[in-house]
């Protein structure tokens, strides 16, 4: 109760400084919004926007399934095959350090103009922190733990259910929470380099024809949008793994 | 305490075959250390042999060695008549200091795991582990997690989980040793009735002699690295025994002083 009570107080306080920012003589009207004329922009042009989010959060939860598959998989092969994990690390972290920006419009060109630049670049940004956590939660299981599952005489594949996959679930989660934060940021790149639909291209267009407002209105959006992704990991997560949240009974 | 009717499937090998666990000659190093040095030891059937010795005397390597979770490097190591590391393992049932509960599973799903990781089904599995909660005083307590229970309720259901699959030898190592005094001395007898009503061959391994005494019917003293057994007491009373009159017994004062010489 008392962090969500800072938590909107602290809210309050940055949309307050924002404004008091945007009143100031010296700013541009079309360089920052005021929040007033955020929240007008949001009301009035509200079909327009909200057409658009479900276009980019559809890209975004598509990138994000195909990530998830894609990553717990490619992490579960790496758990299994020592030489493949040797191999490919190193090309899962260069996978990373691949600059996005640059390689969207490489994809548009390689993918055309539909969904599918979209989806790759949301499934690549988020590919990397689900790889790479759910391996780690693989990897830290106690090897007491392991040591007790082989004298109880339990298969690989019975190990891996009843303890592996298990106790990777909370890492999984946390790969989970950091890849639904920047896979909005994906989508946005991915419309940038060329897309007729999404909030990321109306932005874009926005700041081109100088409709600030509106710019800001979906910027806004994306944030809440990323946010609630975010929460919704975290919510995921609770359910999931609930053992993860009893509190311990001290006696 | 009666029998435990969901375990039939091995029993000790009845007396007079020779020992249930034998080991002979045992050695075993990590790199330039050297664990074990000419280790001879036997366990008779249903025999609780208690196992003392200091710190990093390799206490815990001579368990491993027993359950097939290692091998010797040299020496012979019998265990119900087999010698390989699989069939050992599938001889032996171990549990661990810390209990080795797995936080998702309820209390039923974790003393039902061993019996699963021997194929046994998921349903049939915590069928047959729910008769011991009642029987080992936990009752109501099936569908709380591990974080919900005491550590001696935990120590309780890690031995359920170790007795389930009814295998012939028991190897604990130093099964109380993150308990509280207290609750330490309330599992040593809860452990000497259960083992009264569910007699198995225990390798039992402590640090602490005055558990050892309590609860074997014979201790081996180890030496400090290389470890190799300097002494062994035979406890010449009945079990279970009565923690009470234990402490005052002058025969185990005896024995407590002779293991303590030993151990210096």
């Amino acid at each position: 109760m008392r962090r969500s009570a800072l938590a909107g107080a602290l809210l309050v306080g940055f949309v307050a400084v924002w404004a008091w920012v945007a009143s100031w003589g010296s700013v541009d009207d079309l360089t920052l919004a005021s929040p007033g004329q955020t929240w007008h922009a949001l009301r009035a042009n509200r079909s327009l926007l909200l057409d658009n989010a479900w276009v980019t959060l559809y890209e975004v939860l598509l990138g994000l399934a195909i990530s998830i598959v894609a990553g717990a998989a490619f992490a579960l092969a790496m758990h299994l095959s020592r030489p493949l994990r040797d191999a490919a690390y190193p090309l899962l972290v260069a996978s990373q350090a691949v600059p996005i920006v640059v390689l969207a419009p490489i994809f548009v060109l390689a993918f055309d103009y539909g969904i599918g630049p979209k989806l790759a670049i949301v499934a690549l940004i988020c590919f990397f922190p689900i790889t790479v956590n759910v391996l780690d939660g693989l990897r830290s299981v106690d090897p007491e733990q392991l040591k007790l599952m082989r004298s109880f005489g339990a298969s690989r594949l019975r190990t891996l259910r009843s303890l592996e996959l298990p106790a990777a679930l909370p890492s999984f989660f946390s790969g989970l929470r950091v890849a639904a934060t920047v896979s909005v940021i994906g989508a946005v790149f991915g419309e940038w380099a060329g897309a007729d639909r999404g909030l990321g291209r109306l932005v874009l267009m926005d700041n081109n024809q100088l409709a600030t407002p509106r710019a800001y209105a979906g910027i806004v959006l994306l944030t809440l949008m990323a946010v609630a992704l975010f929460a919704l990991a975290g919510l995921a997560e609770r359910i999931a793994c609930p053992w993860n949240h009893t509190p311990e009974r001290t006696t | 305490m009666a029998m435990v009717e969901a375990a039939p499937a091995m029993e000790p090998s009845s007396s007079g075959e020779g020992p249930s666990v034998r080991l002979q000659g045992v050695e075993r190093s990590f790199g330039a250390l050297t664990a074990l040095a000419g280790l001879d030891l036997d366990v008779g059937s249903g025999e609780v042999l208690g196992v003392v010795g200091p710190s990093g005397c390799g206490k815990s390597t001579l368990l491993e060695l027993v359950g097939g979770l290692q091998d010797p490097a040299g020496g012979t190591v019998v265990v119900e008549g087999v010698t390989g590391a699989r069939e050992r393992r599938a001889a032996c049932a171990y549990m661990p200091q810390r209990d080795g509960l797995l936080p998702w599973r309820d209390a039923l799903g974790n003393a039902a795991l061993a019996l699963e990781c021997q194929g046994v089904g998921r349903a049939k599995a915590r069928a047959r582990a729910l008769p011991l909660f009642e029987r080992f005083g936990l009752a109501d307590f099936e569908h709380s997690r591990p974080a919900q229970l005491s550590g001696g309720m935990r120590q309780r259901v890690a031995f359920m989980r170790t007795l389930l699959p009814g295998r012939p030898v028991l190897l604990l190592d130093e099964p109380f040793a993150a308990l509280d005094a207290i609750t330490r001395a309330e599992m040593q007898s809860w452990l000497a009735d259960a083992l009264a009503a569910e007699p198995r061959t225990v390798v039992l391994v402590t640090h602490d002699v005055e558990e050892a005494l309590f609860l074997a019917d014979r201790v081996a003293v180890m030496s400090a690295r290389p470890g190799r057994v300097v002494a062994e007491l035979d406890v010449p009373l009945p079990r279970p025994r009565d923690r009470r009159a234990a402490v005052t017994d002058p025969v185990l004062a005896e024995l407590r002083r002779r293991a303590l010489e030993a151990l210096r």
